[in-house]
């Protein structure tokens, strides 16, 4: 088989007048996670459609496990799983229910459904509420048992599209040690996220994407490196100075009232931001200087973090 | 087994020969029926519902307005009249699940899950609508009972009876292939609610289910004679009170099957491509 299991060539989905993925390309070697990074409307959850045979692109290619997303969806369909972005479960089915159905339309067979079945409630907690209705999960509980969902044919590529977005920090962990091992056992992942830290951790590759285009990728080391090896943030008295603060020393405003820069240069930019404010009389209420951060390469990059928008 | 690599083939390998061909399509809108009916048997306060509505109208039709209109036909109580209409609208109204499920599907992100699975591109919507047909024949058969406690008399015999309740189910079938579109193509529940209201009621009002519609405008008359929920409901009467030409029955049919064969692929199409 082939040594990429994820490819995208070129891929675009349009809405109407909106570009939703531009042009987007990326190979996801086997075995390895791509984390898929990019603020709200990226087009992040259109790409995992379109790798997924959900939504059908309107150019470029897609290949998936060796198979073509348009002209072999079965074939994707039977090596991939897919933990979309909202909890897709059925709330009025027990938990068990809910995966026992989805074995069975899978086709591996009623009695291996059950018993995949058990076995994922077990993995992933959910043993004592597995008769019970999904609607009476906690939002936590949902997100774990549609990740078991996606794991029931132990597919080798799986998609995970923001997978720990409402899970506890304890969850969170937990969910990361789950995709580690089946990294570890040979299995491609896909994910996108918001966490940065969640990237930092898991991916092997990151593809920064912004309005339909890739802007950045590499690894985590690399994006950062890529940057510069100093931040400097300066918070200011209020937002509008912040504003006019950010404009002055070309940073970007991060959170209302603070202002980052990303240098190579750490001290002597420091000396020349500060000459800058204080010949516009602008007076920072504090200073700090750090290792960037993949939450800064994401900032730079996209002019936007991932929380607004 | 224990190598990564020798796992993935098998699964592949096991499958390749399945997701295709129509036992599996069979298997798949089984499984999906079941998934719909399991729903049901869940929240059984949602059947109760269902049968609000019918015995609202026949409290109406039958106590309330009643007394004032004359019987359609001659020599037969009202009650006998009215109660195909009920039974009719009731099927056809058991049609907004098939919507309204689809569109919770949808919004609760469950269809692209189902897009993603190996399974038979048509079972989604099949299993919706055969576990609403179903509903329909439990629905319907509570009403037939409601009818009879109502003074509802046959005045044929037990098979073509039995033969009058298939022929508004298959109606019903029929209907429901209009209503996935709809649920498709909404955004929620809510949404195909609203969206289904508009085209329920000149089918079920503008027709002779309730009145007959000799005292209506010309207009108005024209249609309710022609459309096919009226063609129905006179089938059904034709099999269940013997007072209308058998005609009425293969035109409802003929309905059924033109509407099904038309709606049910650009359904399946909306499905795939949407
Ligand atoms: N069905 C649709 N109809 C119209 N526009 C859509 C549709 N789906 C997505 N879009 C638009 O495409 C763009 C990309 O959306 P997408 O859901 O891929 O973003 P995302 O990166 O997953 O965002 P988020 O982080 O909020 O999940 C957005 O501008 C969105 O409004
Ligand atoms: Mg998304």
């Amino acid at each position: 088989m082939t040594e990429t299991a994820i490819l995208a060539e070129d891929l675009r989905k349009t809405y109407g007048d909106v570009v939703a993925v531009d042009r987007i390309s990326l190979a996801v070697p086997r075995a390895t996670v791509l984390g898929l990074l990019g603020a709200n409307g990226a087009g992040k959850t259109t790409m995992v459609r379109m790798l997924t045979t959900v939504l059908k692109p309107d150019s470029g290619k897609g290949t998936v496990n060796g198979f073509d997303v348009q002209h072999q969806q079965q074939a994707v369909r039977r090596s991939i799983g897919l933990a979309g972005q909202y909890a897709a479960v059925d709330e009025n089915l027990t938990g068990r229910e809910n995966l026992v159905l989805v074995g069975r339309l899978t086709h591996i067979g009623k009695a291996a459904a059950r018993q995949r079945a058990d076995e994922l409630l077990d993995q992933f907690h959910l043993t004592d509420a597995g008769n019970r209705p999904v609607r009476t999960y906690s939002g936590g509980m949902r997100r774990r048992l549609d990740l078991g969902a996606a794991l029931v044919t132990h597919p080798p590529v799986l998609f995970l599209d923001e997978p720990t977005t409402g899970l506890d920090p304890a969850s969170r962990l937990d969910l990361w040690e789950v995709i580690e091992t089946l990294v570890a056992d040979g299995t491609t992942v896909l994910l996108t996220t918001q966490y940065l830290e969640e990237a930092d951790r898991l991916a092997d590759n990151i593809v920064v994407i912004d309005k339909g285009l890739i802007a950045a990728e590499g690894t985590a080391k690399q994006l950062k490196s890529r940057l510069g090896d100093t931040v400097i943030e300066f918070e200011l008295a209020s937002p509008q100075i912040a504003v006019v603060a950010a404009e002055l020393l070309g940073g970007t405003v991060a959170a209302g009232t603070i202002v980052r820069l990303v240098m190579s240069n750490g001290p002597s930019t420091l000396r020349e931001a500060l000459n800058r404010l204080s010949s516009a009389d602008v007076v920072p209420a504090h200073v700090a200087l750090r290792e960037p951060t993949l939450d800064d390469v994401f900032l730079t990059l996209t002019g936007n973090s991932g929380a607004n928008s | 087994m224990n190598t990564p690599n020798a796992a993935l083939p098998t699964h592949v390998a096991i499958s390749t020969h399945a997701g295709s061909g129509f036992m599996w399509a069979a298997r798949d809108t089984m499984a999906m029926v079941w998934r719909n009916l399991t729903v049901v048997r869940r929240v059984p306060q949602l059947l109760v519902f269902a049968l609000v509505q019918p015995l609202i109208f026949v409290f109406m039709f039958r106590y309330v307005f009643g007394g004032a209109i004359p019987s359609g036909a001659a020599g037969l109580p009202y009650v006998d009249y009215l109660m195909p209409g009920i039974f009719v609208q009731t099927v056809t109204f058991g049609a907004i699940n098939t919507a309204v499920g689809l569109a919770e599907d949808k919004n609760k992100g469950l269809l692209e899950r189902l897009k993603s699975l190996p399974m038979s591109r048509s079972a989604v919507l099949g299993g919706r609508v055969l576990a609403d047909t179903t509903r329909n024949v439990f629905v319907v058969t509570m009403m037939l009972f409601v009818g009879f406690l109502v003074g509802f008399n046959t005045h044929t015999n037990a098979l073509k009876v039995a033969a009058g309740v298939g022929l508004m189910v298959l109606f019903g079938f029929a209907i429901c292939w209009i209503f996935a579109l709809i649920g498709l193509s909404v955004t929620n529940g809510e949404a195909a609610q609203a969206a289904a209201f508009p085209l329920l009621a000149p089918l079920t009002f503008a027709s002779n289910a309730f009145v007959p519609p000799d005292t209506m405008p010309d207009w108005l008359r024209w249609w309710a004679e022609r459309q096919p929920l009226s063609i129905t409901v006179r089938g059904v009467r034709a099999l269940m009170l013997g007072t209308e030409p058998m005609d009425y029955v293969w035109g409802s049919i003929a309905w059924s099957l033109a509407i099904t064969a038309v709606l049910a692929p650009l359904a399946v199409r909306r499905f795939r491509n949407g």
